[in-house]
């Protein structure tokens, strides 16, 4: 399982904690000591560091039954920093694979310098950068989400959503409380395909811990993903408003260079297809992408049909063009995927310039349009 | 104070006449007894003269200042008891006791680290001694207890109840201390310190027993599993991967279920019934589905033999789908049947 992934960071206090649970395995308790105040001077609010140090410090006066052996100790708090512990070592020792790639970052735009894809299963959030289309990773780090969990549904549910969403703004420490720690990062949930499917809630953020706190639980959020102070710092560097996406999965899937460059390709020849039929002005050529759940400005298949014929007489040429197009594939078990463009339609009798957003659906093999609408 | 653990060993009498006859002359003995005596008697003031007027005809004396330290330790007079045994520990950096002492003061001024360092001094000058052995235990059971409010934002100082050290009352000679080693507290706990370990419940392989206490270390990492080549095991995986895909390829939609455990872990943590519903429509789409797999890889988990992961490479062609990718399985043995724990795609 150690094969060689060099090119992943080992920054954060993992390696660390790993060393610690690596010494205290071979009952090495002095070497475990040396390093977990190694870990307390580097992350001198880390809870779990404190809570391993003690019972290091306990082992040395009497034999230890458990994880935490706090007399009169909340368990909750106990059982969190185990969580925690779990989840940071589960992240450390199963790191991605350098030439797998998540499933979901099918097209980034060219102007999009970093996606954010997490993983709630994991409680870990990976920062790719867009090399020349391809995804490279460049960090990852233990996050924080809902208390109960992932795939939110409706305000107040204290789930973190689960879906294809990009940052909307910046909030920085001073307008907010210490409780955000470095800042935040509004995210877009409920996106289109979120409010179609009846979800809702708002204020889904990305954001920093108190002051006093170096990492929360793994479930500890009202549905936000928290990250440490000093880890936030680090991504807001990479961050563009309006257009970093951020993907948040149950559990990403990873798929070779290979397998991800046929998914992307097959889908952009779909995506051509489509454009290619509509200059042809086949009307019924063109529809055929659309699929029977489609909406699309409010209307449903037949309405959107209805209308397209209607103009289709008065056309003897159309061109269209897409550009700077992005494919982000939603996390979860249906084929679907966001697909955003600029498109620019020329045609004898009318001429516009729009941001489009659609979601590709795959049906009985076949990519189809369920929604359309301005991006 | 007045709870404080006491350690005396020998009676007062016979200890003193042993313990300082070589530095003391017989003929001060009385007046330390005496001294003693106002000391357990709880005068204090009167203890302190008394030691004073002997102190002025020796100033020097070991046995004079300890009872010195001690005096003003019980007199509430940390700071100057400090300096007497400190000064004890300069002048006679063989005797454990005035280590022992000043740890104990240390402690009560919550400066452990200080406390430690003297009792670690103490136990050097004589490493069986007991009241130190136990004193650093005490010592260490609330530095623990100072990690643990960092680490759980509590205060438990006064939730529990602490031992107090033992501060010692009498200087011995090294003959009259106690002979037998303390058997290390350290082995009993390094023993048991393994049940720490964070033991995970989910798809951890290695890991996934709970940490037995006294469980002697493995000698390689427990986290790496040993690669199986061997024949059975292989063999036997390779049947049911074949069972599986065969069921799967035929659309034999129970027979494919049933190559799942009971506690397989749905991919998106949806309900079993949920997941079984969703495989077995997309089973039942239209047109033919073939399923086959090569490069086979097995990998028993440490210690067990009836939990592995199954890496291979699955060809899957249907109506509408040919795809080729990397799965993971995690597959456990139940009434001699291989079955799927978990399954997933990639590394």
């Amino acid at each position: 399982m150690a094969s060689a992934q060099a090119r992943y960071t080992d920054a954060g206090p993992e390696p660390l904690l790993a060393n610690v649970f690596e010494q205290i395995k071979k009952n090495r308790l002095d070497l475990a000591m040396q390093q977990v105040d190694q870990l307390i001077q580097s992350y001198p609010k880390f809870r779990l560091a404190h809570l391993i140090k003690g019972d290091l410090l306990l082992a040395r006066s009497r034999p230890i039954q458990a994880f935490g052996n706090v007399r009169n100790a909340p368990a909750d708090k106990i059982a969190d920093l185990r969580e925690e512990a779990i989840a940071r070592l589960h992240a450390y020792r199963e790191k991605p694979q350098t030439n797998y790639v998540p499933r979901y970052l099918l097209q980034m735009r060219n102007d999009q310098k970093y996606a954010i894809v997490v993983d709630t299963k994991k409680s870990r959030l990976y920062v790719y950068q867009n090399e020349k289309g391809t995804p490279r990773f460049v960090a990852d780090y233990y996050i924080t989400q809902g208390k109960l969990g992932a795939d939110k549904v409706r305000e107040g549910d204290k789930k973190t959503p689960v879906g294809v969403y990009h940052v909307t703004g910046s909030l920085s420490r001073e307008k907010l409380g210490d409780f955000y720690g470095s800042g935040a990062f509004p995210i877009s949930y409920p996106n289109e395909w979120d409010k179609r499917n009846g979800r809702n809630g708002h204020g889904i953020w990305l954001h920093g811990t108190p002051s006093n706190t170096f990492s929360r639980p793994p479930k500890a959020s009202d549905g936000c993903v928290v990250l440490a102070n000093q880890d936030f710092d680090a991504l807001s560097k990479n961050m563009q408003i309006g257009l970093t996406p951020v993907i948040i999965s149950n559990s990403i899937e990873w798929l070779s260079l290979d397998d991800w460059q046929a998914e992307r390709e097959a889908l952009k020849k779909q995506i051509e297809q489509w454009r290619s039929d509509w200059e042809s002005r086949d009307v019924e050529r063109y529809l055929s992408h659309y699929s029977k759940k489609l909406v699309a400005d409010g209307q449903n298949l037949d309405q959107w049909s209805a209308r397209k014929r209607q103009v289709a007489g008065g056309k003897t040429w159309i061109k269209v063009a897409t550009g700077n197009i992005s494919m982000f594939r939603n996390p979860g078990k249906d084929d679907l995927v966001e697909v955003t463009f600029d498109q620019d339609y020329q045609s004898n009798n009318l001429a516009n310039q729009m941001k489009k957003r659609q979601y590709w659906l795959k049906e009985s093999g076949r990519w189809k349009i369920v929604s359309e609408g301005a991006g | 104070m007045s709870d404080r653990r006491f350690f005396l060993a020998a009676p007062l009498a016979s200890g003193l006449m042993l313990a300082f006859a070589f530095l003391i002359g017989p003929a001060y003995a009385d007046t330390l007894q005496d001294i003693n005596k106002l000391l357990k008697q709880g005068q204090h003031s009167q203890a302190l003269e008394k030691t004073e007027q002997y102190l002025s005809g020796k100033p020097k004396d070991a046995q004079g200042r300890f009872l010195k330290g001690l005096i003003l330790t019980e007199m509430n007079r940390p700071q100057e008891a400090i300096v007497v045994f400190t000064k004890l520990t300069e002048d006679y950096p063989e005797l454990p006791e005035p280590y022992n002492n000043l740890a104990v003061i240390y402690a009560q001024q919550k400066q452990y680290d200080k406390a430690k360092q003297s009792l670690e001094m103490a136990i050097r000058t004589h490493p069986s001694y007991a009241t130190a052995h136990e004193n650093l235990g005490d010592i260490y059971a609330r530095m623990a207890s100072q990690s643990y409010d960092k680490a759980l934002q509590i205060d438990s100082a006064n939730a529990s109840a602490q031992n107090k050290l033992a501060m010692i009352r009498e200087l011995m000679t090294a003959s009259s201390r106690p002979a037998a080693a303390k058997p290390s507290l350290l082995a009993a706990a390094k023993a048991q310190v393994a049940a720490i370990l964070p033991a995970s419940k989910e798809d951890k392989p290695a890991e996934s027993k709970p940490a037995t206490p006294v469980a002697a270390p493995a000698p390689t990492p427990a986290s790496e599993s040993k690669p199986v080549v061997g024949g059975e095991t292989n063999g036997e995986i390779s049947k049911a991967l074949e069972g599986w895909m065969a069921a799967w390829s035929k659309k034999n939609v129970k027979g494919y279920l049933g190559y799942y455990a009971k506690d397989f872990q749905t991919p998106g943590g949806e309900s079993r019934a949920h997941w079984e519903s969703d495989r077995a429509k997309r089973i039942n789409k239209p047109g033919t589905i073939q399923v086959s797999f090569e490069n086979l890889k097995v990998t028993l988990d440490n210690g067990s033999n009836a939990r592995a992961t199954v890496k291979f490479r699955q060809h899957y062609r249907s109506a509408s789908l040919k795809t080729s990718s990397n799965k993971v399985l995690v597959m456990v043995k139940r009434d001699g049947k291989w079955q799927i724990q978990q399954e997933r795609v990639g590394k």
